[in-house]
């Protein structure tokens, strides 16, 4: 199971990127979990400057915008 | 058509950029005899005042878009030039002074959403950027954008939009250096000033041109799709106007005359919030019925630098002290341009 967190203040753009990871997620019928990082204190700890930013694994692979259906069904299927 | 376009793109880059410049000039060329011919084609009398308002309407709308479409294009494959990351980097141990002009520049160029500014703002900070170039960054970042630029432009023509760049960056530059000239250092919320500091160092990661025309349609996609009803609202309202209402409505309170015009429409401007593109049929509204163009673009500057959510957000790492100064150091540079406007023209 893909430990998946996203990083954000809790803007428009990070509740979208969730909803797409999940959605893709299903689609895909992989298994995941997916958390909101909505301290700002734990989104500095992982570096990233612009939100919404997708941690996978404890592998910060995604930062500033909503990430593409395609680069989403790449994470998950790697 | 654009997943075709897109894919074509990707295949042959240089001719679909030649190809997509020749299409939009070809389009902006047809404008008028387009606007023209469709008010013909009516059964309004193109001298009435019907007929004057339908024919602004139907060549501004296109046009305004066609124009931010193509800007915001190009915008997306110069952004992807520009992450903050490099931006950063760019700007780290540098001293103040010349850096805050780097700043403001830079904010022009680098992208980032609203909701980004505080993450930005440590990020920058940790790295070792001067909190004074830091805010010069954050107050150009958000009012001297694209959006704007473009809706003055078409608007109101070339000698607004400049003037606006112009003056837009010279108060985040001073801005930013009077903030730095105060040593503020100490108003940083004390998680953020104890936070370990980080490099700023920054791999680029290669892209082609093909992946930056991407960037450039994936902004197209998400700018002029969001803005695109404020947009047609601010022309709908320019075009309701134009010839209806007696031009001199607004000027005996919003005028040059009227000296207390310009701190009142910050006062007004500082808690609204929405973005350039909300604020144009409003600015639209006010100017054609002869509010001072000074007065105008204070109002703007303020509505879109200084918001009040923002301001909320912020406070989680910085101290009342310093969002005061903040506020008071951009509200006066605001004001300054809205008297300056106004005198010069």
């Amino acid at each position: 199971m893909k430990d998946i967190k996203v990083l954000g203040t809790g803007c428009a753009n990070c509740k979208t990127t969730i909803a797409l990871i999940e959605q893709v997620a299903k689609a895909k019928d992989i298994s995941v979990s997916v958390q909101k990082v909505e301290e700002l204190k734990d989104i500095m700890s992982y570096g990233v400057m612009s939100t919404p930013g997708v941690v996978i694994d404890g592998q910060v692979v995604h930062a500033g915008g909503i990430p593409s259906r395609d680069r989403i069904e790449q994470w998950l299927s790697a | 058509m654009t997943t075709l376009a897109m894919r074509w793109s990707q295949r042959s880059p240089r001719a679909f950029l030649v190809l997509a410049v020749l299409l939009w000039w070809g389009l902006y060329q047809t404008l008028i005899p387009l606007s023209e011919g469709l008010v013909a084609a009516l059964p309004v009398t193109r001298e009435s005042h019907l007929g004057g308002a339908l024919q602004f309407f139907f060549y501004d709308t296109p046009k305004v878009l066609l124009l931010l479409t193509g800007i915001v294009f190009v915008m997306g494959m110069i952004n992807s030039y520009f992450t903050p990351e490099r931006t950063r980097a760019l700007l780290a141990g540098r001293s103040e002074g010349l850096a805050n002009v780097m700043a403001a520049s830079l904010g022009i160029v680098t992208p980032f959403c609203s909701c980004s500014a505080v993450p930005l703002f440590i990020g920058f900070v940790q790295a070792g950027v001067p909190l004074g170039v830091t805010f010069s960054f954050l107050i150009a970042a958000p009012m001297v954008n694209e959006v704007a630029l473009t809706l003055l432009f078409g608007m109101f023509g070339w000698k607004v939009a400049m003037l606006y760049l112009g003056l837009g960056l010279s108060v985040a530059i001073v801005a930013g250096w009077i903030i730095g000239r105060l040593k503020m250092e100490a108003h940083l919320e004390d998680w953020v000033r104890d936070m370990p500091r980080t490099n700023a160092r920054f791999t680029a990661t290669a892209m082609s041109l093909s992946e930056r025309i991407d960037a450039g349609f994936h902004s197209v996609r998400e700018i002029v799709g969001k803005v695109w009803p404020y947009i047609l609202a601010g022309i709908a309202i320019g075009a309701g106007i134009h010839g209806y209402v007696p031009e001199d409505f607004m000027a005996s309170f919003m005028g040059k005359e009227a000296w207390w015009s310009v701190p009142l429409a910050v006062v007004i401007g500082v808690p609204m919030y929405t973005n350039a593109a909300g604020v144009i049929p409003i600015v639209q509204a006010l100017l054609a019925k002869g509010a001072a163009l000074g007065t105008v673009l204070a109002f703007m500057m303020s509505v879109i630098a200084l918001s009040l959510p923002e301001m909320v957000i912020l406070r989680k790492v910085l101290k009342i002290r310093l969002i005061a100064t903040f506020i008071g150091v951009v509200a006066s540079g605001i004001l300054i341009v809205g008297y300056l406007f106004n005198w010069v023209l």
